[in-house]
């Protein structure tokens, strides 16, 4: 049973796949307003999440298909002990396909090697969140026409950011693409992420701790939150969170057609008088994710009959 | 130093010395009720040094972690006192319930009935990660 945990579960083909059926979701609608009639996803939540439960259920209602669920530990048998492999089999008795966030890493892999339907990782802890992922990648082809020689700037926590390692990733599958990355000392990106995937395979890439030196050479900006709990000391956080965050000022030397991003909640790391700019495209970036997933469901629905 | 040859058994050679112990650990070789030699130290022509370890009866011991731990070492197998088999070994490509995963996040820290299993992704630096967090696992 084909199941999406990781963002490499997909090939590069795939995900162009995705991304023409999403721009055919956009163009007709209505082409796809019955493609799930009597199919139910169910959206196992083990911890809160606004947009990216409501992002799945939104996808597979304009699908034609039902939504069932729970959101939050406590409302679920996992509150009586319940395994997740356990949940993952009895599930499977009531839906076509899952989409499950848990806080533990590694959880919907257990779902998937134990449930009977597709199973889509809507985020396990600090791990993976592919979706997102998708999101990101389709935000970037709608606005830049195509995701090849792109200079892709991530600012503020690549330490942590779950979403940052993933996208990194992802666009280390295509053709001149260069990072710039920009972060405190104490928030860069991890040495394996280098070590393990960006030297061996030749990408070029900066770090830098100067947003603004280097906003003129920037074709995407990926914005992330710095967390005052990251920092040891109150001292350094106040020191180093203004220098992240994103002010119209700083956009001065920055590109025409730059393409800002955010995989949200934002909290003051991008000013709101940037929302009006047409480079702020992360809300825009929701919607796209929304339709990724209606890409991505109708897929693995797909194979899964087959 | 003698130690009794076998009869029916098991010797696991050529291990790099000071790893015994942990194989014998790792191995279980502390609940056997049979005579169980770990021998440090013993002299090679190869390397200088090595360990061994005798297992006076026939029982099926996990290769994969012998390979795990200690890829250079051989088994051999013994029967009415001769050498009937001698196997080679290499690294696991998966690690079951060998080695746990450390990860505080993990799902494997609030299930414990999952199996904690681990895969070799890098052969070259011996490099395992958890099959579910993807941490790496600690020597």
């Amino acid at each position: 049973m084909r199941s999406l945990i990781d963002i490499l579960d997909l090939s590069v083909e795939e995900i162009d796949e995705l991304i023409h059926t999403a721009d055919d979701i956009i163009s007709h609608p209505e082409k796809y307003s019955e493609v799930c009639k009597g199919k139910k996803i169910a959206t196992l939540f083990y911890e809160p999440s606004t947009r990216t439960r409501l992002s799945f259920e939104a996808a597979m209602l304009e699908l034609g298909g039902s939504v069932i669920g729970f959101s939050g530990a406590q409302n679920s048998s996992a509150a009586k002990g319940e395994s997740v492999a356990d949940t993952a089999k009895v599930v499977s008795c009531y839906a076509d396909i899952i989409a499950m966030r848990h806080p533990k890493e590694g959880a919907p892999y257990v779902a998937s090697i134990n449930a009977s339907i597709p199973v889509i990782n809507a985020g396990d802890g600090g791990h993976n969140h592919p979706t997102q992922t998708l999101a990101d990648l389709y935000t970037i082809y709608r606005e830049k026409g195509e995701i090849k020689d792109l200079t892709v700037g991530f600012c503020g926590d690549l330490k942590f950011g779950r979403t940052v390692h993933s996208l990194i990733n992802a666009l280390a599958r295509y053709t001149g693409i260069r990072f710039v990355l920009i972060s405190p000392e104490e928030l860069a990106i991890p040495e394996y992420v280098k070590t393990d995937l960006l030297d061996p395979k030749g990408i070029p890439y900066t770090e830098t701790t100067d947003l603004e030196a280097v906003m003129p050479e920037l074709d995407v900006l990926y914005m992330t939150r710095v967390q005052k709990e990251r920092f040891f000391n109150e001292e350094d956080y106040l020191r180093l969170k203004d220098s992240y965050i994103l002010e119209p000022k700083k956009l001065k030397n920055a590109k025409e057609d730059l393409v800002i991003m955010h995989p949200l909640p934002r909290v003051n790391e991008i000013s709101v008088a940037i929302d009006d700019d047409p480079r702020a495209c992360y809300f825009k970036q929701v919607l796209y994710g929304k339709y990724m997933r209606m890409a991505l469901i109708m897929k693995l629905l797909k194979e899964a009959q087959a | 130093m003698n130690i009794d040859s076998i009869q029916n058994g098991i010797v696991i050679d050529h291990i790099t010395a000071g790893q015994a112990m942990k194989l014998y650990e790792l191995l279980g070789l502390g609940e056997l009720d049979c005579s169980v030699a770990l021998i440090r130290n013993a002299s090679s022509v190869k390397t200088g040094k090595k360990d061994i370890i005798k297992i006076d009866a026939d029982i099926p011991v996990n290769l994969d972690v012998i390979g795990y731990v200690d890829p250079g070492a051989t088994v051999n197998i013994i029967k009415d006192g001769k050498l009937v088999e001698k196997k080679t070994l290499a690294l696991p490509q998966t690690l079951t319930n060998v080695i746990h995963c450390k990860n505080p996040r993990c799902i494997t820290s609030v299930e414990q009935e999952l199996p904690h299993v681990f895969r070799l992704t890098n052969p070259k630096e011996k490099i395992y990660r958890c099959i579910y967090c993807e941490t790496k696992a600690e020597e």
